[in-house]
């Protein structure tokens, strides 16, 4: 198991400096190869009425003139031993280890963005997990015991609205009927940290959690019902049930865990995903998270931010998989050789 | 299947919408309010007098911006509404505009200073006086010295590079790369005593009192700056102070206790509190601005589409809103150095060949879009006359005319050329179409190429080397004006010399050395009526050169909740005065 985990590891160490490399070359080197220069890479960083010399200086500054290779080690090293940036202000600027980015926009370092804005993420994406899982699932297995009645049918047709609907749609809907005309809820923009107000941080996040769950719980109910479907056939169930034992654990115990290894998987793969950013979700509610950091600094063509970012979701998604991939080796021993 | 559904609903909601824009289309009538500067709330009110005047004190007002602020740092920032902002809560200049509606609040009027700037040396030297009693939050007596250095500190572009470049181009002795980090020092801005500031110019110019009026020169204790990090930590010298700045989400400002309103006529100071979020989206934002839940929209872009429709429609909403005309024209660059429009007549028929109304309906219709444009000076800068050099008989363009021009420069049949615009704008993208269709109606044949707005000044059609490489001949432009006068709206946009080998100018197609001229005689004219004849006398001779096709001279349509006192819209700031605002008290 310990070579197992370890191997794992060791692959996932490698799939991040690939996504870095990958990723800082589609920003830095494919510029270059479709001929822009260094000086038009930093166009982007300077005022609107830079001199060619302010220009050229400004690409010195924030290393474009160097060769890509460098630059990259260049970033490999900051993410180990940090870094300066001198842009002429009164003293150079820091960059400490780990230094996963500098901004070229609002010169400051990358990762204290990220770290502030993934308490935010953190909280959408673990309240509305819950959420979507105990809905779905719970409606899923509830369909396919029931299944061909008007419940069944009733809750599939939803969980077809839910993953049809895209969230900007239900979410300003949501926002439109329970904040704007009812006022159950508060208005897009509200976030509370748990640690201030656990009870204000479920409230303003009740209608993210049910808008983005809503989306996910229609996906994962209809996945667990056709898993429990065709569980539910299985001769050892047949067996469990001969063997006079109550339906409740026939269902539970038996049928319900051999169908979730299946929404396990997806559920590592998205929830990391959604760690990265749920970019429509916070974008819609208006949420100051990773997904709406992510537009922003793609909208102000922020580079370093866009790749901080990536390099933090990539991270979330290889941790998730490595998870589910050790829970899947718990499980099915054969996954280990 | 499943992604055939979803289309389906994407397309719904889309279809949904479109309707809604368009059943808010077409009603164009204005109800006409008193005019007295009464404050019955109706529609467009606010731009002719003040709504809900009051004096009473009190409560948060609460803006919200659908994007994030270029900097918060006085002498870093570049946006209209971040001008706005900080002059009214905390950035004292030595001078800023009037606290009065419509075009007085274009006016400039003393603030640090005892009076406005005091011209000697033929308008080449001018002098200020700070008035007593003026301090920072922290209670430090501002000095001319703050003064001087906030101006100086703003002259580095390579650690502020979003702020305007006024001060580097007029200051006596501005090295290139100047940076007070490096050690630099200005002998051309003086201070004899704590209480006198002097600014010597490399050319006289009589409209300094607006430079005078810029952020850049809101004091900055030399002790406290941090150079880029100044922006999350600035110290105020207004009646607010930052409580906290969290960038990217939210700032909050509370009342400055070192502020002393004797010395400030231009600030009732209103509200306890004032609070921003920002990176609201915008649809989210509109409806909370309707529902109570916010009171500005700070960016004053006006309202979005799906809101518009909604205000339009409902009479109870539209009383609360006001299509204000700002100082900005949208227009279409025609390019000399692209063949056949280095010929005069062949630029001519393009702008008789143009559907006025397609383009004007393209930025929104008149109301929330603008009027159609016959010249570059929006009609709001003073000492502004209508004039119409290009006449047509049907305001959907001549065809007549513009082939008459067409034979003239030798090209009968017409000819093919490209048209630029901004790929992320689709307003821009429907002005650049109806264009295309009205051209071809003369033979025109326009090929329509967008190019990203961020890089668009910088390395496409701002670039001379890049638009003549592609045919530019048409490129789709906009300009505001930095303040309500002829060279804030013009200086940057019809002087060729501003015009740059690397690209980056605002100007992408006025060449005329009569032109130039003209500016610089216009730029050292002391008589404010004679240099405001001069600016449209530029601006007609840029019409006859036929560089441009002006397109629209920009309204927007802003939203005033019922929350708000104290309202109307100033030409000095294209918007609500900030300064003058206030929250309603049950």
């Amino acid at each position: 198991m310990t070579t197992f985990i370890a191997r794992r590891m060791v692959a996932a160490v490698v799939i991040l400096f690939l996504v870095s490399l990958i990723t800082f070359a589609i920003f830095f080197l494919v510029p270059r190869l479709a001929g822009a220069s260094a000086d038009d890479l930093a166009s982007r960083y300077v005022g609107k009425s830079a001199s060619a010399e302010q220009v050229h200086q400004r690409a010195e500054q924030l290393g474009f003139t160097d060769p890509v290779l460098t630059q990259y080690a260049d970033f490999v090293k900051g993410v180990f031993a940090g870094r300066e940036y001198d842009l002429g202000g009164p003293e150079p600027l820091d960059c400490p280890a780990p230094c996963l980015g500098f901004s070229f926009i609002d010169q400051d370092p990358v990762l204290p963005d990220l770290i502030d804005r993934l308490p935010v993420t953190l909280s959408l994406a673990a309240g509305a997990a819950v959420v979507w899982v105990l809905v779905g699932v719970g409606v899923g297995v509830l369909s396919a015991l029931r299944r061909g009645t008007v419940f069944d049918r009733a809750a599939m047709a939803v969980a077809l609205a839910g993953v049809s609907l895209p969230v900007f749609f239900t979410g300003l809907l949501a926002l439109s009927v329970f904040s704007y005309t009812l006022d159950i809820f508060p208005p897009g923009g509200s976030f509370t940290p748990i640690t201030e107000n656990p009870f204000d941080w479920a409230y303003s996040l009740v209608l993210p959690w049910v808008t983005l769950a809503f989306l996910y719980a229609a996906g994962y109910a209809r996945l667990t019902r056709a898993g429990m479907l065709e569980t539910m056939n299985e001769d050892y169930i047949r067996t469990a049930r001969a063997k006079g034992l109550a339906e409740r654990t026939v269902v539970l115990k038996h049928a319900l865990r051999s169908t979730l290894t299946p929404v396990l998987t997806i559920f590592g793969l998205d929830l990391g995903l959604l760690i990265g950013g749920a970019i429509l979700t916070e974008s819609t509610f208006s949420l100051p998270g990773l997904g709406t950091y992510t537009v922003q600094a793609i909208s102000s063509n922020d580079l370093p931010k866009v790749l901080g970012v990536t390099m933090l979701a990539a991270t979330f998604v290889v941790i998730a998989n490595l998870v589910v991939d050790i829970l899947y080796a718990v499980i099915d021993p054969r996954v280990r050789l | 299947m499943r992604r055939r559904r979803t289309v389906g609903a994407v397309a719904a909601a889309a279809a949904l919408a479109v309707g809604l824009a368009a059943c808010g289309g077409g009603d164009s009538s204005s109800d006409e309010s008193d005019g007295n500067g009464g404050s019955e709330p109706a529609f467009s009110a606010a731009t002719e007098g003040i709504v809900n005047p009051s004096d009473a004190k009190g409560g948060t007002l609460r803006y919200a911006n659908e994007g994030e602020w270029d900097s918060l740092d006085p002498g870093d920032t570049y946006y209209g509404y971040s001008w706005n902002f900080a002059n009214a809560y905390y950035a004292r200049k030595l001078v800023t505009f009037k606290n009065a509606p419509g075009a007085e609040g274009g006016t400039v009027v003393p603030d640090l200073a005892t009076s406005l700037g005091e011209s000697s040396d033929d308008a080449k030297t001018w002098t200020y006086t700070l008035k007593d009693g003026v301090k920072f939050e922290d209670g430090t007596a501002i000095t001319s010295a703050d003064i001087k250095y906030a101006v100086e500190r703003s002259l580095d572009k390579e650690t502020f590079p979003h702020g305007p470049t006024y001060f580097n181009d007029f200051l006596d002795g501005v090295k290139d790369g100047f940076s007070v980090y490096k050690g630099d020092t200005l002998d051309s801005i003086e201070t004899p005593d704590d209480k006198t500031i002097v600014f010597h110019l490399n050319q006289p110019f009589s409209g300094f009192d607006y430079f005078a009026g810029l952020p850049a020169t809101a004091p900055v204790p030399k002790d406290s700056d941090t150079g880029s990090k100044y922006k999350n930590e600035v110290v105020s010298s207004g009646p607010y102070k930052f409580s906290d700045v969290q960038d990217g989400k939210s700032y909050t400002l509370v009342r400055n206790d070192q502020w002393d309103p004797a010395t400030d006529q231009v600030r009732p100071a209103l509200p306890d509190q004032i609070e921003v979020a920002l990176n609201v989206q915008k649809e989210d934002l509109d409806q909370r601005l309707m529902s109570g839940d916010l009171d500005v929209a700070v960016t004053q872009l006006g309202v979005g589409s799906a809101a518009r429709a909604q205000v339009l429609a409902d009479p109870e909403q539209k009383k609360l809103a006001d299509s204000a005309p700002i100082n900005r024209t949208w227009f279409t660059s025609i390019n000399s150095e692209v063949a056949p429009f280095d010929k005069l007549e062949c630029r001519q028929a393009v702008i008789y060949a143009a559907d006025r109304t397609g383009y004007q309906t393209a930025f929104g219709g008149e109301i929330g879009g603008g009027d159609v444009a016959t010249a570059l000076l929006p009609q709001t800068i003073p000492g502004t006359t209508k004039i119409d050099p290009y006449p047509v008989s049907a305001p959907t363009g001549d065809e007549a005319k513009a082939k008459e021009a067409l034979a003239a420069c030798g090209q009968p049949n017409g000819f093919e050329t490209s048209y630029s615009f901004r790929a992320e704008r689709p307003a821009e993208k429907a002005a650049a179409e109806s264009m295309q269709q009205s051209l071809a109606k003369v033979g025109i044949k326009v090929t329509l190429k967008p190019y990203p707005q961020d890089d668009y000044f910088s390395l496409y059609a701002g670039k001379p080397s890049f638009a003549k490489k592609e045919g530019l001949g048409l490129m789709a432009n906009g300009w505001a004006a930095d303040w309500p006068d002829g060279y804030g709206f013009l200086a940057q946009l019809v002087d060729s010399r501003v015009i740059r080998e690397t690209g980056g100018a605002s100007n992408l197609s006025v060449r005329d050395p009569e032109i130039d001229k003209m500016i610089d005689a216009a730029v050292n004219e002391t008589d404010e009526t004679k240099r405001q004849q001069a600016w449209a006398d530029i601006d007609a001779k840029t019409m006859e050169g036929a560089w441009v096709y002006p397109g629209v001279w920009a309204k927007v349509l802003l939203y005033r909740p019922e929350t708000l006192t104290n309202v109307y819209v100033s030409s000095g700031y294209d918007g609500y005065d900030y300064a003058a605002l206030g929250v309603a008290q049950d």
